[in-house]
């Protein structure tokens, strides 16, 4: 059964007396522990799925049901919810808080958002900080440590509430190729681990590539869906 | 909860500075509020404890319309001794009375032999006054601190005018109640300090000397001061004697009784007001501070983390604890603006006792103000800063909470 099912999504933007057309009769299934990328130019409408996906915005017509709930319905609070229970989000600028630890940052929705015991806290982040390769790097602030450790430990703080689903909007845009390569790699370990699946937004099309399932998107429509090349 | 905490102080520490100064703003108004209400207060219980000590009372009961016509001292309206029976009874039955003293107050001429003026005398029994108005006492400059019948104490401005001495024989002349004129020979015993106030520059002889001059057989009383217990409880005690005075009503069914606090009887009760008018508003000047500080600082935190805002929101963080968030960064502001403000303020109020404030209140000079600063005070302004504190975070932290994680997340 399909983790995420679209079915004639729009979405449409009103600035003044002009209607832009972000998304137009998009249908599309995902289906769970897969590796997904919506590409395009810019203006395609990435960002616009991703968000609509990741329950931040309604869709304009359509329905779309992630994890067995119809999400277009969800209030303010049950949206947050559900967000907190099945989603996990990687920001294109990373998005730690500046005030807590790498360790507490990945901390952060196990506290504020799951409300977990702490020795199921402390057992969860640390197996992430191994995974991730940042255990030694727990004490520090997001100051303190480069662009793709950052993107690492957001990578961690996205899987550490278990979520069904990882989204991630141009990932590696303020990346240098060999990191971002790295985050994708760790991304799709991660995917493999932990059975989670992972769909991002990029135009960088050598990290197109690394997906197993893409999405093309132009103009606000779903022109293609390819399969990538690099699936174990 | 302890990590709602635990995020509102690192933000605090984020921003060393703006911290800083905020709380130091709210520090300084805090400390300077408990300087004003402690040196207002002290000069407030003093000036109300010289009025009513030295020559009022806590509070007095006189016959109906004494009152009115007080400044005439009129003779016709003093309680009979039956009528003082029956109050001296209540009081006698009333718990919160520590003491009380009947007067007998009239006006007469005060003649040295060579030279005559106007004297206000009361008519007291001098133990029972020296209990209900123990500064009484204090305000003997010279002469003994007793006072027998056929002595008089007479003010100090008047022995000074009239050149009269201790021990000195003086005539008091007065017109009794049905029109008649009656003398008596007194020795000066004891020369009286002003007080400020009602009936501060009487003079005073013993009361069966005041009802031989006014030729009563037995001594009517124009008055009754009476010193409570504990001052505090003087509203109450006022309703209570009040209402057990309300029972006696003469023949055409009014009361005869008038209770009366010392509030209604001397004109520094405006005084007094006017200390609480200003500390109400130093109070309030200390409110728009926190207010103002602390709702700025807040606006600027929320403006500057939209993004982060969005970031916590968009992983799942309800609305409430975003909310919390930025409350408590307000509330933990105005905790340490206020104990350390407190602390300041202790230290202050120690130092000025240390320092000595020495002031002047009517006649009497070079009084020492201490200042003391009570539990509730350092309560009740704590507990105003930190629930204004809290207050003017709302505004901010429900801004944040509703905002939509998409727009925040967009925020440059």
């Amino acid at each position: 059964m399909a983790l995420i099912k679209a079915q004639d999504i729009s979405k449409d933007y009103k600035t003044e007396d002009v209607v832009v057309h972000a998304l137009q009769d998009v249908d599309f299934e995902i289906e769970p522990a897969s590796f997904v990328s919506f590409v395009g130019p810019s203006g395609s409408g990435k960002t616009t799925i991703l968000n609509l996906i990741g329950c931040l915005d309604k869709p304009t017509a359509g329905n779309l049901r992630i994890a067995d709930t119809e999400v277009v319905g969800l209030g303010r609070k049950e949206s947050a919810a559900f967000r907190g229970k099945h989603l996990g989000f990687i920001f294109q600028d990373f998005n730690l808080i500046p005030v807590l630890t790498v360790y507490e940052n990945i901390e952060y929705p196990l506290i504020m958002v799951q409300n977990i015991a702490p020795q199921e806290r402390k057992e969860r982040i640390s197996r992430l900080l191994a995974a991730v390769d940042m255990t030694d790097q727990a004490h520090k602030y997001p100051h303190q440590i480069s662009g793709g450790q950052k993107q690492r430990v957001a990578v961690a703080r996205a899987l550490v509430t278990n979520p069904a689903l990882v989204l991630a909007d141009e990932p590696t845009a303020n990346l240098d190729s060999h990191t971002a390569y790295a985050v994708i790699g760790l991304m799709k370990k991660m995917r493999d681990d932990f059975g989670t699946t992972f769909i991002f937004s990029t135009h960088d099309t050598k990290i197109v590539g690394e997906a197993e399932v893409i999405f093309r998107l132009e103009d606000g429509r779903l022109i293609a869906k390819e399969k990538g090349g690099t699936k174990p | 909860m302890i990590n709602l905490f635990k995020i509102a102080i690192r933000n605090l520490i984020r921003y060393k500075r703006r911290t800083l100064l905020t709380a130091s703003l709210i520090t300084i108004g805090v400390v300077f509020v408990l300087v004003f209400v402690s040196i207002t207060g002290s000069f407030k219980a003093m000036m109300i404890g010289q009025i009513t000590d030295s020559m009022l009372g806590h509070l007095q009961i006189h016959r109906k319309g004494y009152v009115a016509s007080i400044d005439n001292l009129p003779l016709n309206l003093n309680m009979k001794p039956k009528a003082y029976t029956k109050i001296e009874t209540l009081l006698a039955a009333t718990p919160e009375v520590e003491a009380f003293s009947p007067r007998l107050k009239f006006g007469g001429m005060f003649s040295n032999f060579t030279e005559t003026t106007n004297i206000r005398l009361n008519g007291v029994y001098p133990e029972k006054e020296f209990q209900t108005v123990p500064l009484l006492t204090s305000r003997i400059s010279e002469g003994k601190k007793v006072l027998n019948r056929g002595e008089i104490m007479i003010p100090t401005l008047l022995a000074k005018g009239l050149k009269v001495k201790l021990g000195d024989t003086v005539v008091i002349v007065a017109t009794n109640a049905d029109g008649s004129v009656n003398g008596k020979q007194f020795i000066v015993s004891g020369i009286l300090e002003s007080a400020t106030g009602p009936g501060g520059r009487d003079g005073y002889v013993h009361i069966e000397d005041a009802a031989e001059i006014l030729r009563m057989s037995e001594a009517e009383i124009s008055e009754v001061a009476i010193r409570l217990k504990d001052f505090s409880s003087l509203p109450a005690a006022v309703r209570q004697l009040e209402n057990k005075a309300a029972g006696d009503v003469d023949k055409e069914g009014r009361p005869m009784f008038e209770v009366h606090s010392w509030e209604q009887l001397s004109p520094f009760f405006n005084i007094a007001r006017m200390i609480d008018v200003m500390t109400f508003f130093i109070k309030i000047m200390l409110i728009a501070i926190v207010l103002i500080s602390i709702m700025n600082v807040m606006i600027m935190a929320v403006y500057e983390r939209i993004r982060e805002i969005g970031t916590i929101a968009a992983i799942g963080t309800l609305p409430g604890k975003i909310r919390s968030m930025f409350i408590i960064e307000g509330l933990c502001l105005g905790v340490v603006g206020a104990i350390i403000g407190d602390f300041i303020g202790i230290a202050v109020v120690v130092i000025i006792n240390m320092i000595g404030i020495h002031f002047d209140f009517a006649q009497q000079k070079g009084m020492l103000l201490t200042a003391t600063l009570q539990p509730a005070d350092l309560l009740t302004i704590s507990v105003i800063v930190i629930v204004v504190a809290v207050a003017a975070s709302l505004q901010p932290a429900i801004k944040a909470s509703k905002m939509e994680p998409i727009e925040a997340l967009r925020h440059v």
